[in-house]
């Protein structure tokens, strides 16, 4: 594998809230009252079920409690030997499925409140990323400028499958605070499950829902693209997290094609499809979904035609590679350094 | 410099005009409305007068995202005699198949009985359509072989429609659309599937259709572009649950055509498929094999529209990924983003290939070897 280096930037890990019950504290008396005396259960997302394999690596698993529940083992399983300088937090927990836009919003607030006091008071390595109410705008962008004033919030985080396609113009207004704010956009790997997890409807499986997430990205970018979110926000970076890469370029080929054939329906896009994911997106490493061949690898590097496009990430706890290996085959050193050091801090300028 | 230039392009043309084609995706169209009238029973016939086609989607006529052009259609496409594109054989046999020598021209009839929610007017309406591919085109021209199309959301009348055709050499395959109630691995479609594989027909499963469910996992997006982009993610997704589901496990001699949905994304879907697998296979212990084995043994795909990276050594990686023979070339004639058959190879190929890709592929997995 090729070797990693110290003082890189984790992109992607993922502290667990331990239990609904562990955000009681950081919710008002409404909302405390409201959960205890509902019977509310823990929010654990279909997208992650706690025991499945790929939730967590078989030596990342805890004895008892969920996998990233303790800042301790993420210490010892990732921070410390992999020598990172920063971790991006971006907590999976599964606020994003209520559909009460006043409940979703005190979740959000709390589940950012217990980040700071949990994890990024308790590790200066540690960044986090701002979970937004999406339900309501008008609160995502007021939360988003409440946690913007501490700097250690890097990134707004949402998921990939929501209600609407990213690239509607009633988001808008998130974007602007995101560019605003210097801060942005991880799109990640997960469903509000508002909508069947696949364009064809309700598949029966896990695997199914995990493999279709790379479809979710694909139609995102789209909507991102074409809507004109891009023309408007030129300086607003977008990270797709847990997305995987090997098909951003067969994709790009097919958008790019039907942009020169119908650019007449969208003639705010005014720039390639290409250039646009080069200027403003970006892709977590992990999991990398080609065949470990150094042959192929190169390949599939030389199809993106940039080096500027991936971000170093662990994915920590869910299972992508075994041991250090996070850097597949075959990867130059120069490669490496910008995937695990100078992408991520073009990326994020409030990382210093 | 200019005229050096035109003379190489009018002595490279008739080269590549002589070599005989095979077109995997041609779009026969009805005249008029009522084309199919003298196929249905006086009922359907009622039926469609007073109620119309209630499909899994809101309008009456045409489709909800407008298309680039009328009907989706070259506008150098309409017959002489009018009518919409693609409805005369004539002008097809004068602008498609015989400038091109297509030896083989595969019909795929849009527009059908296809994703409607009353599954009785559906079978009476595909049998119909079967009826008229003959009647019209196949018989009229030896070149021209038939779909099947079948009712799609009905898996039991759908198989008893393929059954019925079955042995005629009118057709060569079963016609699904990658838009459906639900993902195309599910139990309800194994009837057609079944019968499929015991009449030997491949099944194509053409981009497009109505299932009702929003055309990005996210919900409904505003453009055509996202409708047209997308079917390559709703063609993912359906052939990640053939495989998920066991299909290929299941019908082993079952054959699958990736029809006008792109195959570059083939690839990429197969390596994410065996790498989930590898973590996840105890839930799907009827996967018995890498996922990337079935798809590599299974499937096929047609060209149309051609992948177009800026280098052509990417469209190579990607073939080679997926092998050179499982390409089937389309034009998707008379739609507007048709691909010509003279420049969607670019140069660089051996001649075995390149005979394959045309021609040999498809007149083997069609049974016309």
């Amino acid at each position: 594998m090729a070797s990693l280096i110290a003082g890189g930037i984790d992109c992607d890990v993922h502290p667990a809230v331990p239990h609904l019950t562990s955000l009681l504290p950081y919710l008002n008396e409404y909302w405390r009252d409201q959960v205890t005396t509902r019977g509310m259960v823990d929010l654990i997302s279909q997208s992650y079920p706690q025991n499945s394999p790929i939730t967590a690596r078989p030596d990342w698993r805890p004895e008892t409690g969920k996998p990233g529940e303790s800042l301790e083992d993420m210490q010892r399983h990732v921070l410390d030997p992999f020598k990172f300088k920063h971790a991006i937090c971006n907590p999976l927990y599964g606020v994003q499925m209520v559909f009460s836009e006043d409940m979703q919003a005190a979740f959000c607030r709390a589940l950012n409140d217990w980040l700071v006091k949990e994890w990024l008071d308790r590790d200066p390595r540690l960044r986090g990323s701002i979970v937004i109410p999406t339900q309501s705008v008008e609160k995502a962008v007021a939360e988003i400028e409440r946690c913007a004033q501490d700097k250690r919030f890097v990134q707004v985080l949402m998921l990939v499958m929501g209600d609407t396609p990213l690239g509607k113009r009633a988001l808008w207004p998130i974007y602007d605070a995101a560019e605003r704010l210097e801060l942005p956009v991880g799109i990640h790997a997960g469903s509000a499950y508002h909508n069947p997890p696949t364009a064809v409807g309700w598949g029966s499986y896990h695997i199914e829902d995990y493999v279709g997430q790379a479809q979710a990205f694909q139609t995102q970018l789209t909507s991102l693209i074409v809507e004109g979110v891009f023309a408007k926000y030129p300086r607003l970076k977008m990270v797709l997290l847990e997305s995987g890469v090997s098909w951003i370029s067969p994709y790009l080929w097919r958008l790019h094609k039907f942009w020169r054939g119908v650019r007449m329906e969208t003639p705010w896009v005014d720039r390639a499809p290409l250039d646009i994911v080069r200027s403003n997106i970006r892709f977590s490493l992990q999991p990398f979904d080609a065949p470990p061949d150094e042959t192929t690898l190169n390949r599939l590097f030389e199809h993106m035609q940039s080096d500027e496009l991936v971000l170093f990430s662990t994915d920590y706890p869910h299972w992508q590679f075994d041991g250090q290996d996070a850097l597949p085959e075959g990867l130059s050193p120069d490669l490496v350094r910008k995937i695990m050091i100078d992408n991520p801090h073009t990326t994020y300028p409030r990382l210093t | 410099m200019n005229i050096q230039f035109r003379e190489n392009q009018e002595a490279a043309s008739p080269l590549t005009v002589k070599t005989a084609i095979a077109d995997c995706d041609i779009h026969p169209a009805r005249a008029t409305r009522t084309e199919l009238y003298p196929y249905l029973a006086k009922r359907w016939q009622h039926h469609l007068e007073v109620y119309g086609v209630h499909a899994y989607q809101g309008m009456m006529e045409g489709p909800p995202y407008p298309k680039a052009q009328p009907n989706a259609s070259r506008r150098d496409a309409y017959p002489p005699e009018g009518g919409p594109q693609g409805s005369s054989l004539s002008f097809m046999q004068k602008q498609l198949l015989d400038p091109n020598n297509v030896q083989l021209g595969v019909l795929n009839p849009l527009n059908t009985g296809q994703g409607i929610r009353n599954h009785e007017l559906s079978a009476a309406l595909c049998s119909a359509i079967n009826d008229w591919q003959i009647d019209k085109w196949t018989s009229k021209d030896k070149r021209l072989k038939a779909s099947i199309v079948v009712g799609n959301e009905d898996g039991l009348s759908a198989a008893a429609e393929i059954r019925e055709r079955a042995g005629d050499k009118n057709f060569v395959q079963v016609l699904l659309l990658s838009r459906n109630v639900e993902p195309l691995g599910q139990r309800r479609y194994w009837p057609i599937y079944q019968a499929a594989e015991e009449a030997g027909l491949p099944v194509g499963v053409h981009a497009f259709g109505f299932g009702g469910n929003p055309i990005t996992p996210s919900g409904w997006p505003s453009y055509y572009i996202e409708e047209m982009v997308g079917h390559s993610q709703c063609q993912q997704s359906a052939l990640a649950s053939l495989v998920l589901e066991g299909v290929f496990e299941r019908f082993p001699k079952l054959k699958m055509v990736m029809i006008e949905a792109g195959f570059g994304w083939g690839p990429s879907l197969a390596w994410r498929l065996d790498k989930a697998w590898q973590r996840l296979r105890s839930e799907v212990p009827h996967v018995k094999r890498p996922p990337s084995e079935y798809i590599r043994e299974q499937v096929w795909w047609t060209t149309q529209p051609m992948e177009d990276p800026e280098s052509r050594e990417d469209l190579f990686d990607v073939i080679n990924w997926i092998g050179w023979d499982r390409l089937l070339f389309a034009t998707d004639y008379p739609h507007w983003d048709y691909d010509e058959p003279s420049r969607v190879l670019p140069a660089g190929v051996s001649e075995a290939n390149r005979e394959a890709f045309y021609l040999g592929n498809a007149k083997k997995l069609y049974g016309l070897a």
